[in-house]
């Protein structure tokens, strides 16, 4: 019979198809997984709604499942329980090792333009805060292009969700 | 909120998204096609999200965004607009945002749960669209081709929203009110982007294999 903890192990091994150094389960979009009865019930919350890889996320679990022996139910919750502040501090540490900065965390209201012009983001290569907003947007969604003035290394910083 | 507004989210969201990444490849700045495009699938993710809700855990979503006739669509006449004029293109942006900012926070106290829920995540996505029409609204609001815009698309910008909320939307924007561009009718623009937006769905009825 397969259990909780095998299920979340399994799901560990899905690298997140837009930044493979991270996995599901780092990002934090896995929000419950129930086990009865060789049934598995997986609640998956999207980072971004329109996000491309959804579908293939979605495909990789119902597979892993499947492996286990199990029956695999996966239901997309489009609610607001999912924000950035669900990255694991292992996720955080992957992006940053990886270039990409991690998310500032969220606030009772969404952030504002100032605040993304301040220099408050820190370079993910050298540490320095005199960065500055190049672009609100980027390759995906989730990300937004800023530019290190110390070490005058372009880098991508996650979004706050 | 009722079916038939949240239905004119969704197709405000699909339509808008459509002519947004119209830019793709094309928009005058390598910079704003990167927004551009990010925004249009945002938007398009948006209206997908809506029309799921709308048909239920057993309905088909696609057919709702695809399968009606252009009549039938609810999007407000200012995202049907084809603006290949980046003036005219930036003062949309900026007048959308702000009327659908008022639109989303009422949503977000919807008595139904579910609306509510999306409301609040959609609102997370759009606060980085409202950025980026403030950052080009504080960047153009002196420059007369950009007022002139404005006030051209003044009334379809009001038309997006019911006309208890328009008053808001009035003293965001600082112009004066008019008679609005109603959602129900329709420009001439519509059937044509119809026509490519749905082409796929028409030719493949049983559902397109990749």
């Amino acid at each position: 019979m397969v259990g909780e903890a095998q299920v979340w192990e399994a799901l560990e091994e899905i690298p997140d198809p837009e930044i493979p150094v991270i996995s599901l389960v780092d990002l934090g979009v896995i929000r419950s997984v129930d086990v009865a009865d060789g049934h598995v019930r997986i609640e998956f919350t999207p980072t971004f709604l329109g996000c491309p890889a959804l579908e293939v996320m979605k495909r990789a679990m119902e597979e892993k499942v499947t492996e286990l022996g199990a029956e695999p139910e996966v239901e997309v919750i489009s609610d607001d329980s999912w924000s950035t502040d669900r990255i694991t501090p292992a996720g955080r540490e992957k992006l940053r090792a990886a270039g990409f900065a991690p998310p500032a965390p969220r606030e009772a209201s969404a952030p504002k333009l100032v605040q993304l012009q301040s220099n408050v983001f820190r370079c993910p290569y050298c540490s320095s805060t005199q960065t500055r907003l190049e672009n609100i947007f980027g390759p995906t969604p989730c990300r937004s292009l800023r530019y290190c003035e110390s070490c005058r290394q372009p880098f991508e910083q996650f979004k706050t969700i | 909120m009722s079916e038939q507004a949240l239905l004119g989210l969704a197709d405000d969201e699909l339509v808008l998204g459509w002519r947004d990444s119209e830019w793709t490849g094309i928009a005058p700045l390598l910079e704003e096609d990167v927004a551009f495009s990010s925004i249009a699938q945002n938007e398009i993710g948006h209206a997908r999200a809506v029309y799921e809700l709308l048909a239920g855990a057993d309905g088909d979503a696609d057919a709702l965004a695809f399968d009606r006739k252009p009549e039938e669509y609810r999007c407000a006449p200012l995202v049907e607009l084809h603006l290949l004029e980046w003036a005219h293109t930036i003062a949309r942006r900026w007048l959308y945002e702000v009327a659908d900012e008022i639109r989303i926070t009422v949503l977000k106290d919807d008595s139904d749960p579910a609306v509510a829920g999306l409301a609040a995540k959609i609102d997370r996505e759009e606060a980085y669209h409202r950025m980026h029409a403030e950052m080009w609204h504080d960047r153009l609001r002196d420059e007369p081709r950009f007022q002139a815009a404005a006030e051209e698309l003044w009334p379809y910008a009001l038309g997006v929203l019911p006309a208890e909320l328009r008053g808001e939307l009035v003293s965001r924007v600082g112009l004066a009110e008019v008679d609005a561009i109603d959602r129900g009718t329709h420009t001439d623009e519509l059937a044509p982007l119809w026509e490519e937006m749905t082409i796929v769905r028409r030719s493949a009825p049983a559902g397109a294999q990749w």
